[in-house]
C-alpha cells in the first residue's frame, strides 16, 4: 500500500478496496518501524489521525469525498496544529501549543486529508541541511550519512522513504525545491501569495510560500488544489481563485519554449548534475520542447540579496519571541532585560541567532541604505531578469542544486558555503515566481533535481511539464534501498 | 567588512541576544564572512532603481475596522510562562 501515489490510493478508497483507518494504520507502523533512523518526525500524532481517519472513512461511505480524503500526509512542523505542538525545530517552540489552525492546515482538515504528525525542520526554517534543528538531524533515505535537504527535510525524507505519499513544506530559498532534489521527489513552491501564510511560522515574511511535496506532478496538482486560495487573513494572499492543476496534466507540450540560463550551467556545477539534467532536457526535445538558451545577468546577486533581506525580515519577525507570552523563558531572570536576553540566548541555536544579528546590523542606524535598500534594488534587477526571459521562453529549467546530498557535516561549519547550496534556488523567492523541482536522474546514486521556473500563477504550466516528463520517465518511481 | 568582538556585542545587545562570550570570536568571524560576501552587491550600478518591496507589487489590503476574532485570552495565555488575572507576569521594572 505504501508505494501507491495518492491518486491510485484516493481510488483504492473509494473502491473500498482499504479503508482511511487501515492506510493510516500503515503509514504510522512505517513510522514506528523506520523513523528511528530518518527522524523525519519530531511530533506524532496517532490519536488524531487514527480519529480523523475513521471521520473520512464515515465521508467516503457517504459519497461526500474528495481526493484527499483519508489521504495520510506530513505536515511540516512550522504550521500551527490546534492543540497539537509547533515547535518550528525550535527549542524556543518545544513547549509550544498552537492555540489556532494555519489556513493551510484547515484546508487539508477541510479535505478529508489526515495528518500523521509533524515533521523535522532546519529551525525556524533557517538552513539547507535540517541539521540546525534542535531535535536532531534528519538523515536521508538514500544515503544515511548524507543530509536530506532544508529547511523541509524532514518532509521531504518522509516522502521519498514512503512513509507518507505527500507532506507539506515551505520555500523561502528553495526550502521545498532543494530537498525534494536531494530526497528525490517532487516539490512545489507556488508564486508568493498563491498559498495563505496565515498560521505558518514567518520567518521572511516577504519570501516565505508554503507548498507539497508528493512522488508525482499529478499528486503535487492535487495537493495544491487543495492549499491554494485567497484567505482575507493573510494580508498578502493573492485574491484571484486558485487554477484548475490537474485540467491541463496531460496536454501535449510540443512546442513548448524552454529557456536554459547560461548562469545556472557554470562554475560550481557538479559535473554528474549536469549529465542528469541535460539528459532529462533530452527527453524534452523527444517531448516536442524548443530548448533555447537564455540570460539572466544578475544571477550571482540573488544569493547575497537574500542574505540581506531574508536576516533582516527574520530579524524583526523574531522579535516576538521574547519568553514573555509563549514560548521558553530562562530560569530566575534578574530583570526584564535579562529575561529576554538569557531566553533568546538559550532558546535559539547558532544559525538563527547569526541571522538575527545579520538582519539587526543591516537594518541598523546609519546600515539601512547600504543593505536593506540595495539588496531591494538588486531584487528589482533579479526580477527584471526573469519578466526579460519569459518574453522569449514559457519555461525555465535548469539544475535545482549545484549537486547531489552532501554529507552531514560538510558544509555545517561555513555559513556562506551552506548558503550557496541554494544558488539556483533563491532568485525565484526573490522575484516571487512558481519554481518546481521533479527527479531527474541520479549521480553516484544519489538524486539530481531538475528545477522548472514559470511566470507568475503559471503553476499549472510547470506541473503539465513535469507530467508529461513523468509520463516517459520513472525516477519518481525509484524506491532507496532498505524502504522498499 | 571585518567585525570587531565589541561590534558583535552591540549588536547582539540591539538584537536582546544573550551569547556566550566565548562564542564572540566564532560570530565575529561567521558575521564578517556573511558582510563580506554580501558586498558584492555593491558590484552593480542601482541607481535610480526602484526598490522591490513586493514581488506583484501589491498593497496593503484594508478591511473594515469591526471585530472579527472571538476573545480567547484563556486558549492564548496557556502557552505563556507565567499569567496572573489574565495578565502576563515579568521581572519588576518599576521600583
Amino acid at each position: 500500500m505504501h508505494h501507491k501515489t495518492l491518486v491510485e490510493l484516493s481510488a483504492g478508497l473509494r473502491q473500498g478496496e482499504y479503508s482511511s483507518e487501515e492506510l493510516t494504520r500503515t503509514c504510522l507502523d512505517r513510522v514506528a518501524l523506520l523513523d528511528k533512523q530518518l527522524n523525519s518526525f519530531i511530533t506524532v500524532t496517532e490519536e488524531l489521525a487514527l480519529q480523523a481517519a475513521r471521520e473520512a472513512d464515515a465521508r467516503i461511505r457517504s459519497g461526500e469525498a474528495g481526493p484527499l480524503t483519508g489521504i495520510p500526509y506530513a505536515h511540516k512542523d512550522i504550521f500551527c496544529t490546534r492543540g497539537v505542538k509547533t515547535s518550528c525545530g525550535s527549542r524556543m517552540l518545544d513547549n509550544f501549543i498552537a492555540p489556532y489552525d494555519a489556513t493551510v492546515t484547515q484546508r487539508l482538515n477541510d479535505a478529508g486529508a489526515v495528518m500523521i504528525g509533524k515533521t523535522n525542520m532546519d529551525e525556524f526554517a533557517m538552513g539547507s541541511s535540517n541539521e540546525t534543528s534542535f531535535y536532531g538531524l534528519v538523515t536521508n533515505p538514500w544515503d544515511s550519512e548524507t543530509v536530506p535537504g532544508g529547511s523541509s527535510g524532514g518532509s521531504a525524507a518522509a516522502v521519498a522513504a514512503r512513509l507518507v505519499p505527500v507532506s507539506t513544506g515551505t520555500d523561502t530559498g528553495g526550502s521545498i525545491r532543494q530537498p525534494a532534489a536531494l530526497c528525490g521527489i517532487t516539490g512545489l513552491k507556488p508564486t508568493y501569495g498563491r498559498v495563505s501564510r496565515y498560521g505558518m511560522i514567518a520567518f521572511a515574511s516577504s519570501l516565505d510560500q508554503a507548498g507539497p511535496f508528493a512522488r508525482t506532478a499529478e499528486d503535487v496538482a492535487l495537493m495544491l488544489g487543495a492549499m491554494a486560495g485567497f484567505d482575507p487573513r493573510d494580508s498578502t494572499s493573492v485574491e484571484r481563485p486558485p487554477d484548475d492543476y490537474t485540467g491541463g496534466l496531460n496536454k501535449s507540450i510540443k512546442g513548448l519554449k524552454i529557456g536554459l540560463p547560461e548562469q545556472y550551467f557554470g562554475e560550481g556545477l557538479d559535473s554528474g548534475v549536469t549529465a542528469a539534467v541535460e539528459a532529462a532536457l533530452d527527453e524534452y526535445r523527444k517531448l516536442g520542447a524548443v530548448i533555447t538558451e537564455i540570460s539572466l545577468p544578475n544571477s550571482q546577486l540573488a544569493v547575497p540579496a537574500y542574505y540581506v533581506v531574508a536576516p533582516a525580515e527574520c530579524s524583526s519577525n523574531l522579535s516576538r519571541f521574547d519568553g514573555v507570552r509563549f514560548g521558553y523563558r530562562a530560569e530566575v531572570p534578574a530583570d526584564l532585560e535579562d529575561l529576554y536576553k538569557r531566553s533568546r540566548g538559550e532558546g535559539f541555536g547558532a544559525e538563527v541567532k547569526r541571522r538575527i544579528m545579520i538582519g539587526t546590523y543591516a537594518l541598523s542606524a546609519g546600515y539601512y541604505d547600504a543593505y536593506y535598500l540595495k539588496a531591494q534594488q538588486v531584487r528589482r534587477l533579479i526580477r527584471e531578469d526573469f519578466m526579460r526571459a519569459f518574453e522569449q521562453v514559457d519555461v525555465i529549467m535548469g539544475p535545482t542544486s549545484p549537486s547531489a546530498a552532501f554529507r552531514v557535516g560538510e558544509k555545517s561549519d561555513d555559513p556562506v558555503t551552506m548558503y550557496l547550496s541554494d544558488i539556483y534556488t533563491i532568485a525565484v523567492n526573490l522575484a516571487g515566481l512558481p519554481g518546481m523541482s521533479i527527479p531527474a536522474g541520479f549521480t553516484a546514486d544519489m538524486p539530481v533535481g531538475l528545477q522548472l521556473i514559470g511566470n507568475y500563477f503559471e503553476e499549472a504550466h510547470l506541473l503539465n511539464a513535469a507530467h508529461r516528463y513523468q509520463q516517459v520517465t520513472d525516477w519518481h518511481n525509484r524506491v532507496p534501498q532498505g524502504y522498499e | 567588512m571585518a567585525l570587531e568582538a565589541q561590534e558583535v556585542e552591540r549588536i547582539a545587545h540591539l538584537a536582546r541576544l544573550g551569547i556566550d562570550p566565548d562564542d564572540i570570536p566564532d560570530y565575529a568571524r561567521n558575521l564578517s564572512d556573511i558582510l563580506a560576501f554580501v558586498e558584492l552587491l555593491n558590484s552593480v550600478d542601482t541607481c535610480g532603481v526602484e526598490p522591490l518591496a513586493h514581488p506583484l507589487e501589491a498593497v496593503q489590503r484594508l478591511r473594515p475596522d469591526v471585530v472579527t476574532e472571538a476573545d480567547e485570552r484563556e486558549n492564548f495565555q496557556s502557552n505563556a510562562p507565567l499569567t496572573e488575572a489574565g495578565l502576563y507576569l515579568v521581572p519588576k521594572v518599576i521600583e
